[in-house]
C-alpha cells in the first residue's frame, strides 16, 4: 500500500497561556490511508475541529508533526501552504463559507483561478462539478438565493472542483435538515465510492453510519477508533 | 488570477457600496480637480501679467520715484546732498524742505529728453512723462464712462507704448507746448460714449470730470490683458492734463524707450547718470527705480511661482487627505470581510491575490477619483476665477492624476497587506 493521505505523530494544539492554558490536542495519533471514508465523533469540545483544522492546514500544532500526503506541512512556506489547500484539500464546512455576492459558478471557479487554470477550462470543470452535486440549474444563483442544502452543495462542488486528495468536511450537515443531510450524505458516498479519502466531523450517528470507520475524540485524544461493520 | 479578473473582483467589491465609494471617491475628485484649478489660476495670473510687460516691448524703461527709499532717509540724504549737491532747473520743491519724500518731475523727463539729443544719452531713442489722473469720468451726450486709465503725457508715449492711432490724429508737439486740451481715445471708452462706430467721437468735445477735451484721435485696440481691459484709456498731452485733472506735483512715471533692444543697459546707465546728478544721489542711495521690461518680468514671474507653489501645496494637501480617505474606508473594507478573506485563503488564494485584491480596489477607487477629478478641473478652468483666467498647465493634469493613482497604491499598500498577513483561520472565525 502506498504512503497514508494523513499521519498525524503526538500532535498537540494549546490556546491560552499559564492559567488559561487548554490543551484543545493532547497529543494526538492518527494515520488514514487512501480512499478512506472516516469520520470523526466526540463531545463538543473534544477537539474535533481543532484536529481538523490542523488537518486541512488552516491553522498549525502546537508540536508534533503533520505530514500530508507524505510531506511535512511544518516545513512549507506561506505559498506552499497556499497551493496544499489549493490543490490537495477540499474543505466543507459548516456553515457553507461560500463568498456572499458571487455566483455559485463563480464560488466554484475561484479555488481554479487561484490555480491558474485558463478561463474556459475553468468554466467548464465548474460547470461538470455543479452537475455533479445536481445544481446545473443554479448556476447564476447567489448563495443568498439558494437553499442551505444548495449551498452546502455549492459547497461541496468548490471542494471537488481542483481534484483534491482529501475532503474534509466540519459538521457538514450541521445546518441542514434531513433531506438536504441525506442529499450530502449520498453526493459523500459516492466521493467515496470513487475512491477519495474523506474525513467528516459529525454529531450525528446516522452519518457517521455511513464512514467505514470512526473515532471517537474526548478531552483532545483519540479514545476510540472502530470499522463499521459494513465496510468490513 | 489574472489582471483582468483581478479588477473584476475589484470593481465587484468597490460596487457592493456605493454610497460609501462615491464619497471616498469625493475626497481624490476634489484634491485632483483642487490641484488643477489653483495652479492653473496661478498660472494664468502669471501669463497676464507676462503678456501686459511683452506688450510694452523689450526696449522700454520706466522710471519711477522709488518706493523703498520713501520717508526716513530722505531727511539725512536731502540734507548732506542738496545745498551743494543738486542738478539745474526747478527744484523748489525739493529745496522748499530739508525732508524730502523720492520723487520724480516734469523736469526729470525733459533733462533726459535734452541729453537724448547729445552723446550723454546717445542710447535713449524717446522719453515719455507720465502723468496720471485717477477716477476719471467720461461724459458726452448724456452717455458717461468711468476711465480705467487717464494718461497725460507727450506724443512719444505713442511710440513708447506701442500704440498706434486707428481713427483721427494723434495730438502733436504744438499742442503740447500749447496746454491744448485734446485727447485720445481707446475704443472702449469711445464705444460706450458713441456706440459702436467708434470715429462718431473724433471732433467731439467730451467732459472728463466736468473739463473739456476735445477728442482727435482713437486708439488702435489693444485687447485685453487679464482681467485688464486695455482699452479702456485716455491719453492727453502732459501739461494740458497737470493743468487740470492732475496738478504739477511730481509725475507718475517716465517711459524711456532705447534705440535697440541691445541698448537697453546702456539707455539705463545713462539715464542713471543724468539722474543721479539731478537727484544728488549716488548708486548707493537712488531715490529712483529704472525698471526694464524683462527686470519687471522677472520679478513678476518670481512672484507668481511662489504664488503658484503656495496654491498647489493647497490644493497638495487636500489631495492627501482624500488618500487618507481612501485608506480608512479599505481598512473599514477589509475588516467587514475578514471572514471572505479567510473563505479565500482556506481555498487557496497566495498573499500577493488577497493583496492584489485588496490594492486594486484602493487604486480603482483613486483611479477614479482622479479620472473625474481631471475632467472637473478642466471644466472648472474654463471659468474666470477672482478675476483671473486660468490657463491649465498640462504638468499638473499628469501630476495630479499621478499622485491620485499613487496614493491609492501607498494608501492601499497597508490595508491589503494587513489583509493578506491574517492567517486563514483567524480570518474565518473573525465575527
Ligand atoms: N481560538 C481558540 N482559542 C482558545 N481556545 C480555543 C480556541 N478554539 C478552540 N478552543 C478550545 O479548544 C477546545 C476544542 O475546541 P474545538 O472547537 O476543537 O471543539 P469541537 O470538538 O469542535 O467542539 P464542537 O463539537 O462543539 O464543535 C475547546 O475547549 C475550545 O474552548
Ligand atoms: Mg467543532
Amino acid at each position: 500500500m502506498s504512503d497514508p493521505v494523513i499521519r498525524v505523530e503526538r500532535l498537540t494544539k494549546v490556546y491560552g497561556h499559564g492559567e488559561a492554558e487548554v490543551h484543545a490536542l493532547a497529543g494526538v495519533d492518527l494515520v488514514v490511508a487512501q480512499r478512506e471514508y472516516l469520520a470523526v465523533m466526540g463531545a463538543s469540545g473534544s477537539g474535533k475541529s481543532t484536529l481538523m483544522n490542523v488537518l486541512g492546514c488552516l491553522d498549525t500544532g502546537s508540536s508534533g508533526r503533520y505530514l500530508l500526503d507524505g510531506v511535512d506541512v511544518r516545513r512549507l512556506v506561506d505559498r506552499q501552504l497556499s497551493y496544499v489547500r489549493n490543490r490537495k484539500i477540499g474543505f466543507i464546512f459548516q456553515s457553507f463559507n461560500l463568498i456572499p455576492r458571487t455566483t455559485a459558478l463563480r464560488n466554484v471557479e475561484l479555488p481554479l483561478a487561484y490555480a491558474g487554470v485558463p478561463v474556459a477550462e475553468r468554466r467548464e470543470r465548474a460547470l461538470a462539478a455543479l452537475d455533479r452535486v445536481g445544481l446545473a440549474d443554479r448556476v447564476k444563483h447567489l448563495p443568498s438565493e439558494l437553499s442551505g442544502g444548495q449551498q452546502q452543495r455549492v459547497a461541496v462542488a468548490r471542494a471537488i472542483v481542483t481534484d483534491p486528495v482529501l475532503l474534509l468536511a466540519d459538521e457538514p450537515t450541521g445546518a441542514l435538515d434531513s433531506h438536504s443531510t441525506a442529499d450530502v450524505l449520498a453526493l459523500f458516498g459516492e466521493l467515496a465510492d470513487e475512491g477519495r479519502t474523506l474525513v467528516v466531523i459529525t454529531h450525528e450517528d446516522a452519518v457517521a453510519r455511513h464512514a467505514q470507520r470512526i473515532i471517537g475524540m474526548s478531552d483532545g485524544l483519540i479514545v476510540s477508533d472502530t470499522r463499521s461493520l459494513e465496510a468490513v | 488570477m489574472n489582471a483582468g479578473e483581478v479588477l473584476r473582483v475589484a470593481w465587484q467589491g468597490v460596487t457592493v457600496n456605493k454610497p460609501r465609494s462615491v464619497l471616498t471617491t469625493l475626497g481624490i475628485l476634489i484634491g485632483v480637480a483642487a490641484v488643477i484649478i489653483l495652479v492653473a489660476v496661478g498660472t494664468g495670473s502669471s501669463k497676464a501679467v507676462q503678456d501686459q510687460i511683452s506688450r510694452l516691448g523689450s526696449n522700454t524703461l520706466t522710471v519711477t520715484a522709488s518706493s523703498t527709499a520713501a520717508g526716513g532717509r530722505g531727511g539725512a540724504a536731502g540734507g548732506l546732498f542738496f545745498p551743494g549737491g543738486g542738478g539745474g532747473g526747478d527744484t523748489t520743491s525739493q529745496n522748499a524742505t530739508q525732508s524730502r519724500t523720492p520723487e520724480i518731475t516734469m523736469e526729470d523727463a525733459r533733462a533726459i529728453a535734452e541729453a537724448s539729443e547729445t552723446d550723454e544719452a546717445s542710447a535713449v531713442l524717446g522719453v515719455a512723462p507720465v502723468v496720471s489722473a485717477s477716477s476719471v469720468t467720461a461724459a458726452y451726450d448724456g452717455a458717461s464712462h468711468s476711465v480705467g486709465t487717464f494718461t497725460g503725457s507727450t506724443p512719444a508715449y505713442l511710440l513708447i507704448d506701442n500704440s498706434v492711432v486707428a481713427e483721427g490724429r494723434s495730438f502733436t508737439d504744438s499742442e503740447y507746448t500749447a496746454h491744448r486740451r485734446v485727447a485720445l481715445v481707446g475704443t472702449s471708452v469711445a464705444e460706450d460714449l458713441v456706440g459702436s462706430d467708434v470715429s462718431d467721437i473724433i471732433g467731439e468735445q467730451v467732459s472728463f470730470n466736468g473739463i473739456t477735451f476735445e477728442v482727435v484721435g482713437v486708439l488702435e485696440a489693444k485687447g485685453s490683458a487679464g482681467p485688464q481691459d486695455q482699452d479702456d484709456r485716455v491719453i492727453a498731452p502732459a501739461t494740458a492734463v497737470q493743468d487740470t485733472l492732475a496738478g504739477y506735483g511730481p509725475i507718475g512715471s517716465i517711459e524711456i524707450k532705447a534705440t535697440s533692444a541691445d541698448t537697453v543697459d546702456l539707455a539705463q546707465s545713462q539715464v542713471e547718470t543724468i539722474l543721479d546728478g539731478r537727484h544728488g544721489v549716488t548708486a548707493a542711495d537712488r531715490d529712483y527705480d529704472v525698471q526694464n521690461a524683462s527686470s519687471i518680468l522677472d520679478a513678476a514671474t518670481s512672484s507668481n511661482r511662489t504664488f503658484t507653489v503656495l496654491l498647489g501645496a493647497v490644493a497638495a494637501i487636500s489631495l492627501l487627505v482624500g488618500g487618507i480617505g481612501v485608506m480608512n474606508i479599505m481598512l473599514v473594507t477589509v475588516t467587514e470581510r475578514t471572514r471572505e478573506i479567510g473563505i479565500r485563503k482556506a481555498i487557496g488564494a497566495r498573499r500577493g491575490d488577497i493583496v492584489g485584491q485588496f490594492l486594486a480596489e484602493a487604486v480603482l477607487l483613486s483611479l477614479f477619483g482622479g479620472a473625474v477629478g481631471v475632467v472637473v478641473g478642466l471644466v472648472g478652468s474654463h471659468f474666470t476665477i477672482v478675476g483671473v483666467q486660468p490657463v491649465v498647465a498640462p504638468y499638473s493634469v499628469v501630476l495630479a492624476f499621478g499622485v491620485a493613482v499613487v496614493i491609492g497604491l501607498v494608501f492601499g499598500l497597508y490595508p491589503a497587506n494587513r489583509a493578506a498577513s491574517l492567517r486563514p483561520i483567524d480570518a474565518m472565525r473573525y465575527e
